[in-house]
């Protein structure tokens, strides 16, 4: 026992070393939340998200002479988010499968980053498929178990909403996977989920797929996560960084908006 | 002929903005009755049920026979105008800000004389026809025009104080994406206005209407939401200063009551859109709004709303729109009583069914747009205060007068 307690604290003191050395970066990949941050947008007559709004308490004033604090509302799907299995209906009966019943030890994985910035930009309905994760295993290795896969496209850049979301009468425009990449990668690579910079994990057009909604289906039907709405994935490595995602410990919560930080080795 | 209304400047950037005041008078109980008939634009009096005599000023009994069977009845609004006397000298600020000023009497045809505010191009010993306006202190006053109309009248700058012209004027419309902010918007073109703002939520939501209002000469599009304070604090910190009608059209509307349809989030839009949503420009283009009541004769003065006739009675198969409208309606009274030191008042218009997507299913009679915004630019014009359009805004105010829970228990689309 000893022996174990000092060999953790000797992983815990060389991370710590690591980051305050300046070996260990860690990079914020959340967007900021604030009233611009776009949310998932659906027919009307549909139920809507809030999108994130926030009124000052006191500032100081006759309202809290001593304090500065705000009252925010927004939906749990609201700018960089966690989504929990509990989120799709064909995760509704998985054990663990909420923001306050998922072990704490899956919001801290390794993550394999594909550039796909040039596919995007040329065609915004770009879909990542199983060849291109296999062409990237070539040259970065297989992805371990256990690890996000975040689809980088540079996508988060657009800050005006219009250009984010890429709306027109036939829905979004926005990249995602393809569906048969979400089975290949549950079955033969077992991730622990799938992450994106655009406003939700599937594709803009992927309500049309055969698989409709892919992502959300198929990785919460099988209990796995997703994280769209990253940012500053041009500072990851293509392998090796660590995520941190603990979203907020809502009871049946489907998701919250998270804090993503990724944990970067320097080479 | 009327004089020409001035056109407007650029504002004077070193001249010190005349400050608002209110022409004088607290009124008797029976004299607000005469402010409830100019407020739905009736050219009413008082008609002894006994006698039949008809009396002016308002008073509690018949000043012929003692009665107090009296009622408001209307009457003719035509009359001749007996003596004219041009104010030079007042002790009253409002007026000394506004001399000349110009009264007659007039001997109207329902009996009574009355002391009116008269126009410019009234003759004396001819016939005039009268309204009953609201002054800016929110009483009810009376007016008095030739009888036939002569070109220009509405320039005439004493009537102007008691009406919402909007020529020259610069109006805000909060919602442009509908296609009610589009008729608007042509209908305030068509009205002379100076410029005309024009708001919009959600700009990745396209909208035919709001691409029809870009392409309009008098209309500047800008982002505006009303369940968001920042862009409404945003919006008012530049044009705050500028406008002079507001017209809030915020509009949400989804079918269903509370046990049919028990959904927090759905009335929590409607409330965020229309009573916290009329909250939010209150809050910033209020204050600004009441400073300028008398800038000028093109200063701010209306802010419309446009509710729902079901504000005053709640339609259960549109309960939770209705209760949102209802408290819209009474944050709007609120809003009356503070802006009015600013001679700045709040007109609301009440309409029924409206032909679009959101009263698909309900069956006719529907308001067209393009009639609502004519008329809410006729009674901007006519200085009323509340105005019905359409046979169900009209029907339910007859009901609620005759019967109140007959219409409560039977109201449906």
């Amino acid at each position: 026992m000893p022996n174990n307690n000092q060999s953790e604290q000797r992983l815990l003191t060389s991370l710590l070393n690591g980051i305050t050395g300046g070996n260990i970066s860690v990079v914020d990949l959340t967007m900021t939340l604030d009233r611009k941050v776009p949310t998932i947008v659906l027919p009307p007559e549909l139920g809507q998200s809030w999108p994130f709004r926030m009124e000052e308490i006191s500032r100081y004033d006759a309202r809290g002479p001593a304090s500065y604090w705000n009252n925010f509302s927004c939906g749990e799907h609201t700018g960089t988010h966690f989504d929990a299995p509990i989120h799709w209906i064909s995760g509704k009966d998985l054990p663990n499968n909420a923001t306050d019943t998922i072990p704490p030890d899956m919001f801290i994985a390794h993550a394999c980053v594909i550039d796909c910035c040039a596919e995007a930009n040329e065609d915004p309905d770009y879909l990542l498929t199983v060849k291109d994760v296999e062409i990237w295993e070539e040259k970065y290795g297989t992805i371990p178990p256990r690890s996000w896969l975040i689809m980088r496209t540079d996508w988060s850049l657009k800050k005006d909403p219009v250009e984010y979301l890429n709306l027109d009468d036939e829905g979004s425009h926005t990249p995602g996977p393809h569906q048969d990449l979400i089975p290949w990668l549950i079955d033969e690579r077992d991730v622990v989920g799938f992450g994106c910079e655009a406003v939700g994990t599937d594709a803009g057009q992927a309500a049309h797929f055969t698989v409709p909604m892919p992502c959300h289906h198929l990785m919460h039907g099988r209990g796995r996560f997703g994280l769209p709405a990253l940012t500053n994935l041009d500072k990851l490595p293509p392998h090796g960084s660590v995520l941190i995602t603990p979203p907020l410990k809502i009871r049946q919560g489907s998701g919250s908006p998270v804090r993503v930080l990724a944990l970067t080795e320097q080479t | 002929m009327t004089t020409l209304l001035p056109t407007p400047k650029r504002k004077d950037p070193v001249k010190r903005t005349r400050k608002p005041s209110k022409p004088p008078g607290d009124r008797s109980r029976e004299a607000q009755g005469l402010a409830t008939m100019a407020a739905s634009g009736r050219f009413a009096l008082q008609v002894c049920r006994e006698c039949k005599k008809t009396q002016y000023p308002p008073r509690q009994f018949c000043g012929g026979c003692l009665s107090d069977q009296i009622e408001w009845q209307d009457v003719s609004n035509g009359g001749k105008l007996l003596a004219e006397t041009t104010l030079q000298h007042s002790n009253d600020v409002f007026f000394r800000d506004r001399l000349p000023w110009r009264l007659g009497i007039i001997i109207a045809d329902a009996g009574p004389s009355i002391i009116v505010h008269l126009a410019e191009d009234c003759v004396q010993g001819q016939r005039v026809r009268m309204s009953l306006a609201i002054d800016r202190a929110g009483n009810a006053a009376i007016t008095a025009r030739p009888e036939k109309p002569t070109p220009q009248e509405e320039d005439d700058l004493q009537l102007r104080e008691m009406a919402f012209d909007p020529k020259d004027r610069r109006v805000l419309i909060v919602d442009g994406k509908t296609e009610m902010g589009l008729e608007l918007a042509k209908a305030f073109e068509k009205a002379g206005a100076r410029d005309i703002f024009v708001g919009h939520s959600q700009p990745w939501r396209a909208s035919v209407h709001l691409e029809a209002i870009r392409k309009m000469d008098k209309t500047t599009i800008y982002p505006l939401d009303v369940t968001d304070s920042d862009s409404v604090e945003e919006l008012a910190s530049m044009i705050g200063d500028k406008v002079e009608i507001m017209i809030n059209n915020s509009y949400h509307l989804r079918m269903g009551g509370v046990l049919d349809r028990f959904d927090i989030n759905t009335s929590h839009d409607e409330m965020e859109i229309h009573y916290h949503g009329l909250m939010r420009l209150a809050a910033y283009f209020g204050p600004v709004m009441r400073s300028r009541g008398a800038d000028g004769h093109h200063g701010a003065t209306a802010w419309l709303n446009i509710l729902s006739a079901y504000a005053w009675v709640n339609n259960p198969q549109m309960g939770t729109y209705s209760a949102s409208q209802a408290a819209a309606l009474s944050l709007s009274q609120c809003l009356r009583a503070e802006l009015a030191d600013g001679g700045v008042r709040i007109v609301n218009t009440f309409i029924g069914p409206i032909e679009d997507e959101w009263y698909q299913l309900a069956p006719p009679p529907k308001l067209v747009p393009s009639t609502v915004a004519r008329k809410i630019v006729e009674s901007l014009k006519r200085g009323i205060e509340d105005i019905p359009i359409g046979a169900v805004a009209e029907e339910i105010i007859e009901r609620l007068a005759e019967n109140p829970k007959e219409i409560e228990r039977t109201i449906k689309l």
